[in-house]
């Protein structure tokens, strides 16, 4: 699609699941700032059933914020004429539940595993990975086809020339369940096929599945069984998703006619901008978006990119479930007043049914942040298991590799090498201090020895990462001035002792000459300032204490730089490997209690 | 602001109502346009394919996935019965036989040349759709199902369990704060649906059960009691396939929690009437509340779809959350910029007049309209 010469202002909206944001981008001078954004009720569900609906509510609320037209009834205006309009207007979605596959391989841990991959990496939630040695019996995989109802199936297998008896029989299992498509009942569903190339198993393939599915095929994922190819399965994935999901939720064939781009699944976006990140910066980086009825986890570590979705881990929507998995008391851990049980699960059941509904008190907002911690720790510990030893797209590994992969199953995901974490979604985003952010993620992510932290400020890298593919520097130059917000860092030694046994000691020069000084005990949680700006950097010493290791061996100090961020340096006494909070509940109080004053994390006690 | 609304529940005496029956895959339609239906008027019915069984010829007989075919003692398309032999192997001049059994009563679907594998479908299962709602027959999705309209009271609940039922609505309380409890329930309210006020328990629920009752509508109820009642911890809120013996269909919320005046009134105006009963809920990707349905002679005065209006000064508004949770109150006024509330965040509000409360500021997002 062809923009005008220069772009001068860019509106992109985010259709979540829960809430539909909007965020208006300006040119100022030589750079794109951005400058208003405004936010409604998705609108997928009834009474409404379009999602154009929740769409220009948002927009409405960035017109009226920003005092300019940018619709003409129920139009966004494009390209922008004089003071109205926007140029370019883009979109992404994960509202209606995202997009919901089931993917199959021959061998769990080899096709099975690869094809999860390119799914998530395609942005779409996994609901069942099918596989011949799966441990079900073949009637078993067949109900569970006819059960699940998912947007899109993947089928995977085989090496290029290798067998195609096992394919048949997948394809075989497929066609007998005839499964029906989640929206829309009179469509067929769609098929990705990304195993064995050879024509004679393309064949077979077609030949059972063609007349029953909207069938794909496309190259292999695992031609070999070192290689992995993922790319042309997520595009297919992509291409289907656009047109024959999107195009059957309500009001998105509306919706698609607007956009400059085609829509993006919003884990697709996010996980752009993550990987964008940990490329300029030569960095490891694990991101979270929290949402209402997902989370999404990426990570870069070892140059290697992973995304994982957690379908039913989100704040809203799924809040119960996280309730469910993570258990009542997992829960209550994390609250520092003492909490009624059959309070609290109604609480959590009341905002299951009313999802848009937010917590505007301060025990509220206590509870909400308790769950939030649960909801980030389950992602993260699915995210640690599927973010295993494969090299990514057309990238070699060796046989070896393999075996050392399923004998080990090991994670790429290294805490101790993490250099920066980044949260973003509704309830790190909109913190109402910031430091509650950077605390929940602690929590959640136990990051070890010296981590950076961050936020989206307002919760937008789902924007800048489908901007990103049309406007490369007006993605980065808003990405670096008004959505990443630098926290500062974590300081975490590992190892364990005695609360109140000396841990370790922490100096930091400053920019100015000043030299902070701390000393952080075990069991104590400690805030050291720093400047605010992100883009300062200072140079700081840790001597942890003997039986205390800051990656260099216990008891052995550092000397790292740090940059500067808004909340400062958390130091963290709290132990790792196990952290464990008290058992009793009166100490644990005490001690929640102690570390929310440390940090200055409520405006009162409570 | 005339464009910003919250969704909120429908609680209307007399409303057009539309409902689409269809069948999960295509069959035959067994009514016509202008037919007049009443709630259990079968109206469609198809076969589902029966469940499917596999087996390896192959390994079985000890051939060649290629040769499978051959070995049938029953072509492909044949019905089986249960044990009956559908394919053999003969060696040795005759003298050494192995036989492969039916697992299950059925129709040999394929067998495949390259896996070895026969699939067997066992016979359809039939699938009727009723009327539900006692109406008229509008219109006709060829193979697929009808739609019924009917004038009716309509009011929607906010989260329910159990599946669709009919019966006479029966008033067990004497007003929206009074709990259903024990005493108030007979062996006189089999297969009615009782209206309780603010709160059931779940031994309550369980001696409703045990005397026939279908259907329960209350304010509120504890999550703790639905994980006793389900047996399980509700992580996703998709529900409507219980089978419970009963439909519950909570108007408020979790908790005890009073039922909403108008809600209460309009269902004790409606005390004697059939009523359609559905506690299907689903709070995701296509949104559905569970409902009760109250099918009325027409009137010409009041028989619009009705709708949920903007959000502007003088609408009726619910608190869905906090302090005021459950009451009822007006907006008084909209201001567009963002203000601070008690958690220290930042939100648009609303000013409203509470019921018995006065002049508070409420966050837009805890609210919810109500048709006036």
């Amino acid at each position: 699609m062809s923009h005008p010469p220069e772009i001068r202002s860019i509106l992109a909206t985010d259709c979540g699941s829960t809430t539909t944001k909007a965020i208006l981008i300006e040119k100022q001078g030589d750079t794109y700032r951005l400058v208003t954004r405004g936010e409604a009720p998705t609108t997928v569900e009834a009474p409404f059933e379009d999602v154009t609906r929740g769409v220009l509510n948002a927009v409405k609320e960035v017109e009226e914020l920003r005092g300019r037209k940018m619709l003409d009834g129920d139009r966004i205006l494009t390209p922008q004429k004089g003071d109205e309009g926007v140029d370019i207007y883009l979109s992404t979605s994960s509202a209606g539940g995202g997009l919901q596959m089931m993917v199959s391989g021959l061998v769990m841990s080899m096709t099975g595993e690869s094809a999860q991959r390119a799914a998530l990496g395609a942005g779409a939630i996994v609901m069942d990975v099918i596989a011949i040695n799966d441990g079900r019996r073949p009637h078993e995989k067949i109900k569970r086809l006819r059960q699940l109802r998912p947007d899109m199936l993947l089928l995977s297998g085989g090496t290029d020339g290798g067998a195609v008896k096992s394919v048949a029989e997948m394809a075989e299992l497929i066609a007998a369940a005839n499964p029906k498509a989640r929206l829309g009942a009179g469509y067929e569903l769609p098929v990705v096929y990304a195993g064995n190339s050879d024509p004679a198993a393309r064949e077979i393939v077609r030949q059972r599945l063609g007349d029953k599915t909207a069938l794909l095929i496309v190259e292999n994922l695992r031609p070999k069984p070192e290689t992995e190819n993922l790319k042309p399965a997520r595009d297919a994935i992509h291409e289907l998703f656009m047109e024959h999901v999107m195009a059957h939720a309500p009001g998105y064939k509306k919706l698609m006619t607007w956009t400059a781009q085609p829509i993006m699944p919003t884990p697709g976006a996010v996980g752009l901008i993550i990987e964008k990140i940990a490329k300029r910066e030569g960095i490891t980086v694990t991101g979270v978006d929290i949402g209402g009825a997902t989370t999404d986890v990426f990570s870069v570590f070892q140059g290697v990119f992973n995304r994982t979705v957690s379908a039913n881990l989100g704040m809203s929507y799924s809040v119960s479930n996280v309730m469910a998995e993570a258990g009542l008391p997992n829960i209550l851990r994390w609250v520092s007043f003492p909490v009624d049980e059959v309070q609290l699960r109604n609480r959590i059941k009341n905002k299951m049914i009313r999802p848009t509904t937010i917590p505007d008190t301060l025990e509220e907002l206590v509870i909400e942040q308790a769950i939030a911690r649960e909801a980030l720790r389950l992602a993260f510990q699915q995210h640690k298991a599927l973010a295993v030893g494969l090299k990514g797209v057309q990238q070699e590994r060796t046989i070896s590799d393999v075996f050392e992969q399923d004998e080990s199953g090991a994670t790429l995901v290294n805490l101790a090498d993490l250099n920066l974490l980044v949260g973003s979604g509704g309830v790190l985003s909109h913190a109402p201090r910031r430091v509650q952010a950077a605390f929940m993620m602690i929590d959640a992510f136990l990051p070890e020895f010296v981590t950076e932290l961050a936020v989206d400020s307002i919760f937008m890298m789902p924007q800048l990462g489908v901007l990103a593919t049309v406007h490369e520097q007006a993605a980065t130059q808003v990405f670096d001035r008004d959505c990443l917000i630098r926290l500062g860092s974590v300081i975490a030694p590992v190892g364990n002792a005695k609360d109140g046994a000396p841990c370790m000691n922490v100096r930091v020069k400053h920019p100015d000459g000043r030299v902070g000084e701390a000393e952080c005990r075990a069991g104590d949680m400690k805030l050291m300032d720093l400047p605010a700006d992100g883009d300062a950097r200072l140079e700081m010493t840790v001597e942890p204490d003997r039986g205390w290791d800051m990656g260099e061996g216990k008891g052995k100090p550092i000397t790292v730089t740090v940059r500067g961020g808004i909340v400062g340096l958390v130091l963290d006494g709290r132990g790792r490997r196990p952290f464990e909070l008290p058992k009793d509940d009166a100490k644990r109080i005490e001690k929640l209690r102690g570390w929310n004053r440390a940090l200055d994390v409520y405006p009162r006690e409570l | 602001m005339a464009h910003a609304y919250t969704p909120g529940l429908r609680v209307t005496p007399q409303t057009l109502v539309r409902r689409e029956r269809r069948l999960p895959l295509k069959g035959d339609v067994l009514v016509a346009v202008g037919d007049r239906v009443s709630a259990t008027t079968v109206v469609a019915r198809t076969l589902l394919p029966g469940n499917v069984q596999t087996m390896n010829l192959a390994s079985a007989l000890g051939v060649e996935p290629s040769d499978v075919a051959g070995k049938l003692t029953s072509p492909i398309g044949s019905i089986v019965a249960a044990g009956q032999v559908i394919a053999a192997t003969k060696a040795l001049f005759g003298l050494m036989k192995s036989e492969v059994k039916s697992p299950a009563a059925g129709t040999i679907e394929s067998v495949s040349d390259v896996t070895g594998q026969l699939i067997l479908r066992e016979p359809p299962i039939p699938v009727e759709i009723d009327a539900f709602l006692e109406g008229t027959v509008v219109e006709v999705i060829a193979g697929e199902g009808v739609v019924i309209e009917s004038p009716a009271a309509f009011i929607q609940g906010i989260f329910g369990i159990g599946g669709e039922t009919h019966g006479t609505l029966v008033v067990a309380v004497s007003g929206p704060d009074d709990e259903l409890t024990v005493d108030r329930l007979s062996p006189a309210l089999e297969g009615q649906i009782v209206v309780g006020g603010s709160y059931v328990n779940h031994a309550v629920l369980k001696e409703a059960i045990r005397l026939g009752v279908r259907g329960v509508v209350v304010g509120g109820f504890d999550d703790r009691d639905l994980r006793d009642l389900l047996g399980y911890d509700l992580g996703v809120a998709i529900t409507g396939h219980e089978t419970l013996g009963i439909t519950l269909v909570l108007t408020e919320g979790f908790g005890r929690i009073r039922m909403a005046e108008r809600t209460f009134r309009l269902l004790k105006s409606l005390e004697g009437s059939q009523a359609a009963v559905s506690g299907a809920t689903q709070i995701r990707a296509g949104v559905m509340r569970p409902e009760i349905l109250v099918p009325r002679a027409s009137s010409a005065s009041d028989a619009t779809g009705g709708g949920v209006t903007g959000m502007d000064i003088g609408s009726l508004l619910r608190c869905i959350r906090g302090d005021h949770f459950g009451r009822i109150g007006r907006i008084t006024a909209l201001p567009a910029q963002l203000q601070e509330l008690g958690s220290e965040s930042h939100a648009r509000v609303l000013e409203a007049e509470i019921e018995g409360v006065g002049r508070v500021i409420l966050p837009r997002a805890n609210i919810e309209l109500i048709e006036a």
